[in-house]
């Protein structure tokens, strides 16, 4: 009997006990879909409004009037300032390929066809990817981290009060400036980069100067140079777009706009190297 | 000119106002008084149309903000002026330029004309010989000003100034009171003036009203928030009128 009721009472104790646990998972596990859920309404939410952002600025890029004097003044910031950065890194990235390029074909007798390396891998892919990469480092930071500081210091609000659209000031002259300056600086860091490969390959290694140009020449289209502009032209929106956005959007006070920095330069970053596949595989 | 009815704001669950309700008549100054982090410069952010309501409404010369047209929004700013607690400047331009800027945007006046309005507004802030100065290169006391002649400039029908003078040594402090008194007598703007500084701003305004934990606990005459029995008027009125600088007790 004794032994009857204390094998019913610890029964009763695991049945409480299986239950307390059941509830407690059933907790858990709806907690944790809840916050997946939210994430994902908060993700959809923060795309919608990013969608949204560039729409606007699209709008008011084609709808008058446009500031042309803040628009010179980007070209001038984004472009032109980045012209020592990229003269650097197209030259070295020429030299590189014109060097590692002549190692690899040697191996294969076909030396000969290093020109066409060279001003295929810039034209095509590394031109408008390292370029984008490189305005993104020097101009993107900086445009985010101004149009942050505006947000913050409530210059933002000040230009709503006077009844002007921060669009117009701030977002469609970058906007513009990166449609502008990107396939420029994309161009020089081609000719600087076929010309760091000549260097290495014709002067230093002794590829001749005519098969190096001359092949080039041949296997080289219109389209190579026009994808590579396509390419460029839409660097430029996504750079200008995600660093006009995170600036736009920032967060409070000075790590608010430190961390919106970082987020523009690592996003952007990733974007231009996604964004580079689709377009090669639409493009090629 | 100015009514807000039964203003409702929350951020991320927490209730800034709860229910405010006040008006403002055409040429007057209202004081709007109360502790910090109670919503005095949310509320002043509603009426200037930079946020949207919970609930409630603001209308301002009969026209509700939350349901104006971009246009009519922009056409109704354009009677604005806004004195932001931290000036506002923009960096990148000079005290002259800061300035001059919603003249060149908003009119079609030369720039002659703008020269001879901006130098004319920067000496009554007594800001001739800085014009030339960045907002870095200059004090606290006068970015305040340089924001005020950018607020005055065109010439506003409506003046809304968030903490004139917080955050001033007691002489700028009456300089910048003098100088709102100044200016709206000038141009008889209708106005709402979030401040600290009682004793100091008392002698300007029309009307106060005082904000305490989301809601208008008093509203008046200066002579009767000053004879006010309420405990919590009372306490922060008289905490404050014996904490005032003494360059203001003269």
């Amino acid at each position: 009997m004794v032994t009857h009721i204390l094998g019913t009472s610890v029964k009763n104790k695991n049945n409480e006990f299986r239950q307390t646990l059941t509830g407690f998972l059933g907790y858990y596990v709806a907690e944790r879909i809840r916050s997946i859920g939210a994430a994902a309404i908060y993700g959809v939410v923060r795309l919608g409004r990013m969608g949204l952002f560039l729409l606007k600025a699209v709008f008011y890029a084609f709808t008058p009037p446009l500031k042309f004097a803040r628009l010179v003044k980007q070209v001038w910031f984004i472009g032109f300032q980045s012209t020592l950065v990229i003269l650097l890194t197209g030259a070295f990235t020429g030299m590189v390929l014109g060097l590692q390029g002549f190692y690899t074909l040697t191996r294969f007798g076909s030396e000969a066809f290093l020109g066409p390396m060279v001003a295929l891998a810039l034209i095509r892919e590394l031109g408008p990817v390292i370029s984008a990469l490189m305005v993104t480092g020097r101009a993107g930071s900086a445009i985010t981290a101004e149009i942050g500081i505006m947000r913050i210091s409530e210059q933002i609000d000040a230009l709503e009060l006077m009844g002007l659209n921060p669009y117009r000031y701030l977002i469609v002259p970058n906007l513009l400036a990166g449609i502008v300056a990107l396939p420029l600086l994309t161009a020089i860091f081609n000719v600087v980069g076929i010309f760091g490969g000549y260097l290495v390959g014709v002067k230093l290694l002794g590829v001749g100067s005519g098969t190096y140009l001359g092949e080039m020449a041949n296997y080289v289209d219109m389209s190579d140079i026009a994808g590579g502009i396509y390419k460029s032209i839409s660097f430029g929106v996504l750079i200008t777009w995600v660093c006009c956005y995170k600036g736009f959007y920032t967060g409070f006070g000075a790590e608010g706009v430190s961390r919106a920095t970082t987020q523009a330069v690592v996003l952007s970053s990733v974007l231009v190297l996604v964004w580079d596949y689709f377009m090669t595989s639409a493009l090629f | 000119m100015i009514r807000v009815e039964n203003l409702h704001k929350s951020f991320n669950g927490f209730q800034v106002l709860r229910g405010v309700s006040f008006e403002v008549v055409k040429g007057e100054i209202l004081a709007l008084i109360g502790q910090s982090g109670f919503g005095k410069s949310v509320l002043l952010k509603h009426v200037a149309g930079l946020m949207q309501p919970d609930s409630g409404r603001v209308v301002v010369d009969g026209q509700d903000m939350c349901c104006l047209s971009n246009k009519d929004l922009v056409r109704l700013r354009n009677r604005f002026g806004f004195l932001f607690q931290g000036g506002a400047l923009f960096d990148s331009m000079t005290v002259f330029d800061n300035v001059a800027f919603p003249l060149r945007e908003k009119t079609i006046l030369g720039e002659d004309i703008i020269r001879r309005k901006v130098l004319s507004e920067l000496e009554q802030v007594g800001l001739i010989g800085s014009e030339r100065k960045y907002p870095a290169e200059i004090s606290g006391g006068m970015i305040k000003r340089t924001a005020l002649a950018r607020a005055l400039v065109t010439d506003p029908e409506i003046m809304l100034f968030d903490e004139p003078t917080t955050g001033l040594d007691p002489i700028t402090v009456k300089t910048i009171v003098s100088l709102i008194a100044a200016c709206h007598q000038r141009l008889t703007f209708t106005g709402i003036v979030v401040t600290h500084k009682i004793p100091a701003i008392f002698a300007i305004v029309d009307k106060v009203a005082m904000l305490h934990e989301g809601t208008i606990v008093i509203a008046g005459t200066p002579q009767d928030i000053l004879a006010s029995d309420e405990p919590i008027v009372r306490q922060f009125v008289h905490v404050h009128e014996s904490s005032q600088e003494p360059g203001c007790q003269t």
